[in-house]
C-alpha cells in the first residue's frame, strides 16, 4: 500500500512530532509513504469563517497536489473531515481525492485492518473525541481500539469525552470567554479521571486542552494518538 | 460590531465566567440527559424514528402551500376562523381586535414561544388587558419580568430556592417553601384566573392538515383549562407547525416528548377542532387560529436551509449545546435560543443585526446529532456564516486578513515563510492576549526547532525513523521525540 501524507499546516509548523510518529507507524506496517511538498493548508480556517471563495481556491489546490495519490492519510480528524465532507459541497462534487482522504486511526483500522500496532506506552490515559473525528467522520471506536491494544496502557473514559473542548478555530478568538469556559468544563472532566495523559486525534484540541492544563500547572500531559502508537 | 452583537458578547462572557450559573444548568441538563436516554429506549429504533419524523416534516415543508390551504378549508368547515398573519404586527392587531370586540378584560395563556416571538404580552399590556401565563415556568417568568430561558424549560436557570424567594417577594409565602407548597400556591392563584378569564391564548404543537385540528401538549393540564373555560380561544402558530395527517401524531407525539424531556408522551395531549358545537358541553364559543409567517417564508425560499422549518421546538439542541450550557438562554437576546435560534434568527429578523450568532459556535455538531427531525443545524451555521460574508457583514480587516492568508497559502515558498514568521513571533513572545485572546488563561505551545516539512526533506524521506525509538515523548509539542531523530 502506498499513501500520501497530508500534514495539516499547524501540525507541520507546531507539532512536527505528530507527523513523524505517523510516518513511523505507517512504515512499521510496511506502508510506503510519500509527502507531496506542494501542500499547504486545506482551507478550513477560511471555510469555517465564511470565506468560501478563498477556501475553494485552496480546495482546488489540494485536489491538484494529491491528484495522483492512491490514499491520503492525515493525523487530524478535523482536516480530513474538511476534505472528505466539506470539499464536495465547496467544489460541487466529490472526487477520488476527497473520498480517499482518511484520518490516521480510521486508515489503520478500517483500511489496513490493523488495530494492534505493537506499541508500548505505560500510562493511564483518557481519550478526547475531537468533534470532527466523532461527528463528521463517525470515528468513535477506531482510536479506542488502537489504544486498548497498546501494551501497558490503561484507558479511562471521562464523562465529557464527547463534549467539545471549545477550540473551534476562529471561534476561540472571537468568543474567548465561551471557549475558555468550555475548556474549563473539559479539563475538569479530565482531572476527575486521575490520568497522566489526554490522548486525541487532533493537535488543535490538544493545544486547547494542553494550553489550559499547563497554565493551571496540572500534572496531566497531552499527547497525540500517533505519538502513543509510535512508542515502543 | 453592532450593539446587539456587543450586548451578546458581554452577556455571554458574564455567564460563561459564573460557576453558579454553570452548576445550575449542568444539574438541570444532567436530569434531562438521563430521562432522554431512558426515553429513547422506548423506541425499537430511535434513529429510524428520527428518519421517519424528518420525512414527515420534509413532505410538509416541501408542500406547505397545499397543506396550509387544506388546513384552512378543514378548520373553517369545523367552524373555526383562520387568520393569515404576514408579520408579528398583523398577528397582534388581529388578536387585539378580537379581544376588544368581545370586551375581553382578562386573558389566560398556555405556554407558547410563538406568542413570545410576536411580543403579545406587551401588546396586551398596552391595551390594558390583563394577561396571565398559566404554565408554571412561564408564570414564574411573568412574575419575575423575565423572558423564558429555554424553549421548553423557561426557568432552567432558577433553583427551587430562587423560586421560593420570588414567591416570597410576590405573595409573602415562606422564604423556604417546599416545591409542593410553591406549586400549590400557583395552582390556587391560577384556578381563580382560569375561572374569570374571557379569552384563552395558546400556541399549537401541531396543526393537522387533513382534519383541520390543532394539538396542544402540556404536563400541567393548563392548556386544556385555557381553551375550555374562556369564551374565546385564539391559537397562534407558525406556518411550519403543520403535519399532513392525523395519524402522523402516532410518531410525532412520542418523538417530541422523548426529545423534549424524555417522556413516553406528554401528560396532556389535546386535539382541538373548532369551537363548541351544539351537541357539546364545553369549549369556546369562538375558535381562531392565527397562522404566522413573520419571516418563515423567507426561510422556505432558501432551499439550502429550508429544513430548519422542520423544527418541533423540543429544545434538544439547546441542551446538547456546549455553548448554551455555558452562556444560558438570556445571553442570546432572541426568542429562540441555542443552535436552532442561531440558524433561524438571522432569517426571521434583520440578517445583519444577528449575523454574530452563527459564529458563536465551535461547530461541534452535537445539535445536529440530537435533532429529532434531523435538521442539519451546525451545517446551517456554516451556511449563515458564508451568507454573512457574501452580504459583506464581515469586518474589513478580517476580509483583508483572509485575503492575505490565502495569498500566503498559495505556494509552498510563501507558506514556509509565513510559518517561520509565526514561529518566530511565538518564540519572541509577541503573541500576547492583546494579539490573540486565546492566550488569556492558556499557554501557547513551545515552537519546535524544525517543521515536519524540513524533517522530511533532511531525514524522513530517506526512511528515517527506523523501528527503534526508545524514548517516550514527554508531551505533544516538546522536542524529545523529534530530536531523537536528528
Amino acid at each position: 500500500m502506498r499513501v500520501a501524507l497530508f500534514i495539516p499546516c499547524f501540525v507541520d509548523q507546531f507539532f512536527p512530532n505528530v507527523g513523524i510518529a505517523m510516518v513511523k507507524v505507517l512504515r512499521q506496517l510496511n506502508v510506503e509513504v510519500s509527502y507531496p511538498p506542494q501542500q499547504t493548508c486545506c482551507g478550513q480556517p477560511a471555510f469555517n469563517t465564511g470565506y468560501w471563495d478563498e477556501a475553494r481556491q485552496l480546495a482546488r489546490r489540494y485536489c491538484e497536489v494529491f491528484a495522483d495519490a492512491e490514499a491520503i492519510v492525515s493525523p487530524s480528524g478535523s482536516c480530513a473531515a474538511m476534505v472528505r465532507n466539506f470539499y464536495p459541497e465547496l467544489l460541487g462534487q466529490a472526487t477520488h481525492v476527497t473520498s480517499n482522504t482518511f484520518e490516521f486511526s480510521e486508515f489503520l483500522v478500517q483500511k489496513l485492518g490493523v488495530s494492534d500496532v505493537g506499541a508500548k506506552f505505560s500510562a493511564k490515559v483518557t481519550y478526547h473525541d475531537g468533534c470532527h473525528a466523532l461527528r463528521e467522520l463517525r470515528l468513535k471506536n477506531e482510536p479506542r481500539e488502537l489504544l486498548r491494544n497498546v501494551q501497558g496502557l490503561e484507558l479511562v473514559e471521562m464523562s465529557e469525552a464527547e463534549t467539545c473542548c471549545g477550540f473551534g478555530g476562529t471561534f476561540s478568538v472571537k468568543f474567548p470567554m465561551i471557549s475558555y469556559a468550555m475548556d474549563d468544563v473539559k479539563c475538569e472532566s479530565i482531572q476527575k479521571t486521575g490520568v497522566g495523559y489526554v490522548v486525541s486525534s487532533d493537535s488543535s484540541c490538544l493545544m486547547q486542552i494542553g494550553g489550559y492544563l499547563r497554565r493551571q500547572k496540572l500534572p496531566i500531559k497531552t499527547i497525540h494518538l500517533a505519538e502513543v502508537l509510535a512508542t515502543t | 460590531m453592532t450593539a446587539i452583537a456587543d450586548q451578546f458578547k458581554r452577556a455571554a462572557a458574564e455567564k460563561a465566567a459564573d460557576p453558579h450559573h454553570r452548576a445550575v444548568l449542568q444539574r438541570a441538563i444532567a436530569t434531562y440527559d438521563a430521562a432522554v436516554a431512558r426515553g429513547k429506549t422506548r423506541f425499537a429504533d430511535w434513529q429510524n424514528a428520527r428518519a421517519q419524523a424528518a420525512q414527515i416534516k420534509w413532505e410538509t415543508i416541501n408542500h406547505l402551500d397545499r397543506y396550509l390551504e387544506q388546513f384552512e378549508r378543514q378548520m373553517i368547515e369545523n367552524g373555526g376562523r383562520v387568520f393569515w398573519a404576514e408579520t408579528a404586527e398583523d398577528a397582534r392587531e388581529y388578536i387585539l381586535r378580537i379581544a376588544r370586540s368581545h370586551n375581553v378584560r382578562k386573558v389566560v395563556k398556555s405556554k407558547s414561544m410563538t406568542t413570545e416571538e410576536i411580543h403579545l404580552n406587551a401588546a396586551f399590556a398596552v391595551a390594558e388587558i390583563q394577561v396571565v401565563e398559566t404554565d408554571l415556568g412561564e408564570y414564574i417568568c411573568q412574575i419575575r419580568g423575565e423572558s423564558p430561558y429555554h424553549i421548553v424549560t423557561p426557568v432552567m436557570h432558577l433553583t427551587k430556592a430562587d423560586i421560593a424567594r420570588t414567591f416570597h417577594e410576590k405573595f409573602g409565602t415562606a422564604p423556604d417553601a417546599t416545591a409542593e407548597e410553591l406549586a400549590g400556591i400557583a395552582r390556587a392563584q391560577l384556578r381563580h384566573e382560569f375561572l374569570t378569564a374571557d379569552m384563552g391564548v395558546t400556541g399549537a404543537n401541531f396543526l393537522i392538515a387533513d382534519t383541520g385540528m390543532i394539538t396542544i401538549s402540556t404536563n400541567e393540564g393548563n392548556g386544556r383549562l385555557s381553551v375550555s373555560l374562556p369564551r374565546i380561544h385564539i391559537a397562534v402558530a407558525g406556518i411550519e407547525k403543520l403535519i399532513p395527517r392525523l395519524e402522523d401524531l402516532a410518531l410525532m407525539w412520542p418523538v417530541l416528548a422523548a426529545s423534549g424531556n424524555g417522556q413516553a408522551v406528554t401528560v396532556y395531549n389535546t386535539l382541538l377542532g373548532g369551537p363548541r358545537r351544539d351537541s357539546e358541553t364545553d369549549g369556546p364559543e369562538e375558535f381562531h387560529v392565527v397562522l404566522l409567517d413573520n419571516g418563515r417564508t423567507r426561510l422556505l425560499a432558501d432551499a439550502e436551509q429550508r429544513d430548519a422549518l422542520h423544527c418541533l421546538r423540543c429544545g434538544a439542541c439547546l441542551n446538547a449545546c456546549p455553548v448554551y450550557r455555558n452562556i444560558g438562554g438570556h445571553s442570546y437576546g432572541t426568542t429562540y435560543q441555542g443552535p436552532i435560534g442561531s440558524v433561524i434568527t438571522p432569517h426571521l429578523r434583520e440578517a445583519r443585526e444577528w449575523s454574530h450568532l452563527p459564529y458563536a459556535s465551535s461547530l461541534c455538531g452535537a445539535c445536529s446529532d440530537v435533532c429529532p427531525v434531523r435538521i442539519d443545524i451546525h451545517h446551517h451555521l456554516l451556511h449563515n456564516r458564508r451568507n454573512a460574508v457574501r452580504l459583506r457583514f464581515d469586518k474589513t480587516w478580517e476580509r483583508w486578513a483572509f485575503r492575505a492568508w490565502l495569498w500566503a497559502m498559495q505556494t509552498p515558498q510563501r507558506y514556509v515563510l509565513a510559518g517561520k514568521l509565526a514561529r518566530v513571533a511565538l518564540r519572541l513572545g509577541l503573541v500576547t492576549p492583546l494579539v490573540n485572546p486565546w492566550t488569556q488563561g492558556r499557554e501557547l505551545p513551545e515552537p519546535p526547532q524544525h517543521t515536519f516539512r524540513l524533517w522530511w526533506r533532511n531525514k524522513g524521506r530517506d526512511g528515517c525513523p527506523q523501528a527503534s525509538v526508545k524514548k517516550q515523548p514527554r508531551r505533544a509539542g516538546d522536542n524529545a521525540f523529534y530530536q531523537h531523530h536528528e
